[in-house]
């Protein structure tokens, strides 16, 4: 008997919600890989001695570089959120015979997320 | 005048057409009918020739998985009142070959299903004999798979990843949690003959983690997590291979 395959439209992702949002958190990872690089490069222009560092520091603080910061932000920030709320799914913990609630795992990213950016915060503003 | 609603059904006759097409339904609105009813109607009242799969009407035996405005659901669990006055688009599970009308082909899951060996395996020389009885399991043991033991094979899950509908050499979410379930069940000892087929690149490694699987799942089975588990596990054997080659895996 002949049978039917229905062909896939490159499309696919549009028709619903929960498949736009999938597509979009793996655009953040571009974004997130992109941040990355950036990183290494800062490192690399600091081993480049002041100058260099300097030039890199002033480039950063035109518009164009800050808009690119910001949407970045946006982009990592919604990749954290979806991936700590992903991670009980993940991670099954059990104390004795009851697991550990899923939000409380989840929390405990949260937490150790605030606790890195508070450390990152008073190292760079000093206070 | 009564209240009537609108099913735009998928038509595949391969005797007649080599392309679908979609015929639309007049059938009374009833509060207390499912999506299934209305088929029923159809096939009993209106147009004998539609064909369709279903069995218990109650959400258990899982065959009439249907996409229903474009998302998998057992129609049995759907109600038309949720759609109503709207027109309901009614397709088979997106991702299989269809073989007439809401009818698709399961050989390919019947398959993978085999091949990943979904029960419990013992070592040999372990095989208790018959008249020592059952292997016991605290309800402790018991809770780390139970939710993975709860599948129906409805496929829902299938039609609701694109991963499989891109490319159907992928395991795919159902299967995959089964092995699961059966590795972590305390009386089994397959894990290792299924681990070939589940850390295969056809298996856990081509899930992106799209998530859908598991929302769209009728007995909260929770197939991406089962998926996403193996992944760690799987990849805990790894670095124990690798860091300690002379170990013993397990």
């Amino acid at each position: 008997m002949s049978t039917y395959l229905r062909p896939v439209p490159n499309t696919w992702w549009l028709k619903r919600k929960p498949y736009i949002l999938f597509m979009i958190r793996e655009l953040t990872s571009v974004f997130v890989a992109g941040y990355c690089i950036f990183l290494l490069v800062l490192v690399y222009k600091l081993t480049q001695g002041a100058d260099a560092y300097g030039n890199l520091m002033v480039a950063l603080k035109s518009p164009s570089s800050i808009a690119l910061h910001l949407i970045t932000l946006v982009f990592v920030l919604y990749h954290t959120i979806t991936w700590f709320n992903l991670t009980p799914k993940i991670l099954v913990l059990y104390k004795g015979e009851e697991r550990i609630p899923q939000g409380l795992v989840a929390g405990a990213f949260y937490a150790g997320w605030v606790v890195v950016s508070v450390i990152v915060a008073w190292l760079v503003l000093g206070v | 005048m009564a209240e009537t609603m609108k099913l735009e059904i998928f038509r595949y006759r391969p005797e007649k057409e080599s392309e679908p097409t979609f015929q639309i339904y007049e059938v009374p609105f009833r509060e207390d009918w499912v999506v299934l009813d209305a088929i029923n109607h159809i096939k009993e009242e209106i147009d004998g020739t539609l064909s369709y799969r279903w069995s218990c009407q109650m959400g258990v035996c899982g065959s009439c998985g249907m996409m229903i405005n474009n998302v998998p659901k057992l129609s049995c669990a759907v109600f038309l009142k949720d759609y109503y006055p709207d027109k309901i688009r009614i397709e088979p599970l997106t991702g299989f070959p269809v073989e007439r009308d809401l009818i698709f082909e399961m050989d390919d899951f019947m398959t993978k299903l085999t091949e990943m060996q979904p029960y419990i395996i013992r070592e040999e020389g372990e095989e208790k004999p018959l008249e020592e009885g059952e292997y016991l399991q605290s309800p402790a043991e018991l809770a780390h798979y139970k939710q993975y033991s709860m599948c129906i094979n409805c496929m829902l899950c299938y039609a609701a990843c694109p991963v499989y509908a891109l490319d159907s050499n992928f395991i795919g979410p159902a299967i995959i949690a089964l092995g699961q379930r059966y590795n972590m069940d305390s009386r089994d000892q397959g894990r290792d003959s299924r681990q070939e087929l589940i850390a295969s690149h056809d298996g856990i490694w081509e899930c992106t983690f799209v998530g859908e699987c598991s929302a769209v799942c009728p007995k909260h089975v929770d197939p991406a997590a089962a998926i996403q588990r193996a992944k760690v596990s799987s990849t805990i054997d790894w670095f124990k291979d690798v860091l300690i080659p002379w170990g013993k895996k397990k």
